[in-house]
């Protein structure tokens, strides 16, 4: 039952295992099988209205970031990246991804082994506990971790008293994308785990295998899919989170600017060229996410065809 | 519990304590700031013309863009499942464009194609209609962020819908529009409600989209998320936890319902109703 308990809706890695009922199809032959809106009419004005919608909300928005960075040319699109500021900007976001993500896969593979393998009382709270960033505004949590780490916060005393600066710094930046992203790889990771079940894992632990070689060895080969979505995900948000890291940022310029801020500022300073050419960098890494997921949903849906299990 | 496999004192305190740290120690700290507000200046607060005004407008366009969403996500969640046809794929692998474009980015693309000038702009404006710097501009930006949750959670329910009542009543002679509201519409009911209060609760904390194209002027186009960032900005921190809470707790209620509707759908299940 647990199968199905999580409220977030991308968790596709699962609805890709899970086939259509075979109810009718063994009772009907298949010319007789005409369902609702199968009609020509209906289909052709479903699907056409459809795509037409589809085309105006998701297609033309992004079309319109690349078409926008090079309304000038490529010379002034490229120039766009020589700013020191905007160099800075893309550092910082790397490095805010490369301490976050590793944290978050970590957290991520902690709950899902907990929460999949064993059953204890309040597991359900767990779950809900692990997703909670996700309902929760993103300036919500700036204005909490401000309340935490601020002057004025809970800890603000004893982090002024010794010299330790958490808010409008990096740390802070790593802080608030640490609580947006938290749910992404446990999120792709707690479902497929409860459906494998855990008849792998005994069998290793009867034939003498540590913990930790189990992890290594028996579940994440088994998982490593949902594993490498999840954080691409989470890296996807983390390089572009905007609420929570404006809150706890200051906004300097070549010290906590990261990308999305950095768009920002530019677009206030008149520039949109280089506006929308550093908003192409960070739609490349969204259009790599999705092509990352499309690669792995492929192969799963193989691999569930062959194996007849939920995906490797 | 499962006594063979190890790990479970590590894994369990890893994530309480992880939980504790990041999620539940901010958390806390906000109700503490805003407990400490006390009720009197709460409500002062909250029925300022300003910030009541925010409220208005942030729960009017995320009505708003969850109507969009409704329509649009059911209609999407329907073809990509009931139908076979060139690009099905494509759009599929579309549809999580929001999820994983930066908000500020989709902000920025959206105001450029809104403004007067622009691809959508001009041709509206032609109409009389304009969008950017106005209520419509925040509805188009929170619709914008939110249209994967109902196309997500219908998607499964309406793939795993078992054909033979659907079939029977084929034969029965009903006609398609009395099968779909009789029949498959309930069976997704939940789901699809599930999916609508999920995209209304992005809607109300959305900031980074709605920033670029809302104009953001108080009293008229000034959303919620963006009046508490402005009252840290201010340093009136007693003005911006009340204004926090409030959000948080409407984000509670609407995660307590969810949580209903989820309880309702798998005892629907249960019993074979």
């Amino acid at each position: 039952m647990s199968d199905h308990s999580s409220p977030q809706p991308a968790a596709t890695t699962s609805s890709a295992t899970t086939s259509s009922a075979p109810f009718g199809a063994v009772s009907h032959p298949p010319a007789r099988r005409i369902r609702v809106g199968d009609g020509p009419r209906t289909r052709a004005l479903l699907i056409g209205s459809v795509l037409f919608v589809t085309a105006l909300v998701l297609v033309v928005p992004l079309l319109a970031i690349f078409a926008e960075a090079l309304r000038h040319g490529w010379g002034a699109y490229l120039t766009s990246f020589a700013a020191p500021d905007t160099q800075y900007a893309m550092l910082l976001t790397l490095c805010v991804a490369l301490i976050v993500v590793p944290i978050n896969i970590g957290f991520g593979i902690a709950s899902a082994w907990c929460i999949a393998k064993f059953r204890f009382r309040g597991r359900n709270l767990l779950v809900a506990l692990v997703e909670l960033p996700f309902s929760i505004s993103p300036i919500i949590a700036g204005v909490a971790y401000l309340f935490v780490y601020g002057a004025q916060g809970l800890l603000g005393p004893f982090l002024e008293a010794h010299d330790i600066k958490i808010m409008f710094a990096v740390p802070g930046i790593v802080l608030a994308s640490l609580f947006v992203t938290a749910p992404f790889v446990a999120r792709e990771l707690i479902p497929l785990m409860i459906a494998q079940g855990s008849e792998e894992e005994e069998a290793a632990v009867t034939l003498g295998a540590g913990g930790w070689r189990i992890l290594r060895l028996v579940t994440l080969p088994n998982v490593r899919f949902a594993l490498l979505y999840g954080a691409a995900l989470c890296n996807a948000r983390v390089m572009g989170e905007f609420g929570a890291v404006s809150v706890v940022s200051g906004n300097i310029r070549g010290q906590t600017n990261t990308l999305p801020l950095q768009i920002e500022l530019l677009y206030q300073d008149n520039n949109a060229i280089a506006a929308f050419a550093v908003a192409t960098v960070l739609t490349a890494v969204a259009l790599v996410t999705l092509v990352v997921k499309a690669i792995i949903e492929r192969l799963d849906a193989a691999r569930v065809k062959a194996q007849g299990r939920p995906g490797h | 519990m499962n006594r063979v496999i190890p790990g479970y004192p590590l894994s369990l305190g890893i994530t309480l304590f992880y939980l504790c740290l990041i999620v539940l120690l901010p958390l806390g700290a906000l109700v503490w700031q805003a407990l400490d507000v006390g009720w009197e200046r709460y409500v002062a607060i909250m029925s300022g013309a300003r910030t009541a005004s925010a409220f208005r407008v942030t729960l009017t366009t995320a009505a708003l863009a969850t109507l969009f969403n409704a329509v649009y996500g059911l209609a999407l969640a329907w073809v990509l499942v009931r139908y076979e046809f060139p690009g099905r794929r494509f759009i599929d692998a579309l549809v999580d464009v929001p999820f994983a474009l930066p908000t500020a980015v989709a902000g920025l693309a959206l105001s450029a194609l809104f403004v007067k000038n622009g691809w959508f702009g001009a041709p509206l404006a032609a109409l009389g209609i304009s969008v950017a710097y106005t209520p419509l501009g925040i509805a188009a930006a929170m619709a914008f962020t939110s249209i994967p949750f109902v196309v997500r959670t219908v998607q499964p329910v309406l793939e795993d819908l078992a054909t033979d009542v659907e079939e029977a009543a084929a034969t029965l002679g009903a006609s398609d529009w009395r099968i779909f509201a009789r029949i498959i519409f309930p069976a997704i009911f939940p789901a699809f409600l599930t999916g609508a209060s999920l995209a209304f609760a992005r809607s109300l904390g959305e900031f980074g989209a709605i920033i670029f194209i809302a104009g953001n002027l108080p009293l008229k186009t000034e959303v919620v998320s963006l009046l508490t960032f402005i009252r840290i900005e201010e340093y009136d921190y007693p003005a911006a936890a009340a204004i926090a809470s409030t959000l948080l707790g409407l984000a509670f209620v609407l995660l307590f319902l969810v949580n209903m509707i989820q309880l309702w759908q798998q005892r629907r299940i249960g019993t074979g109703d």
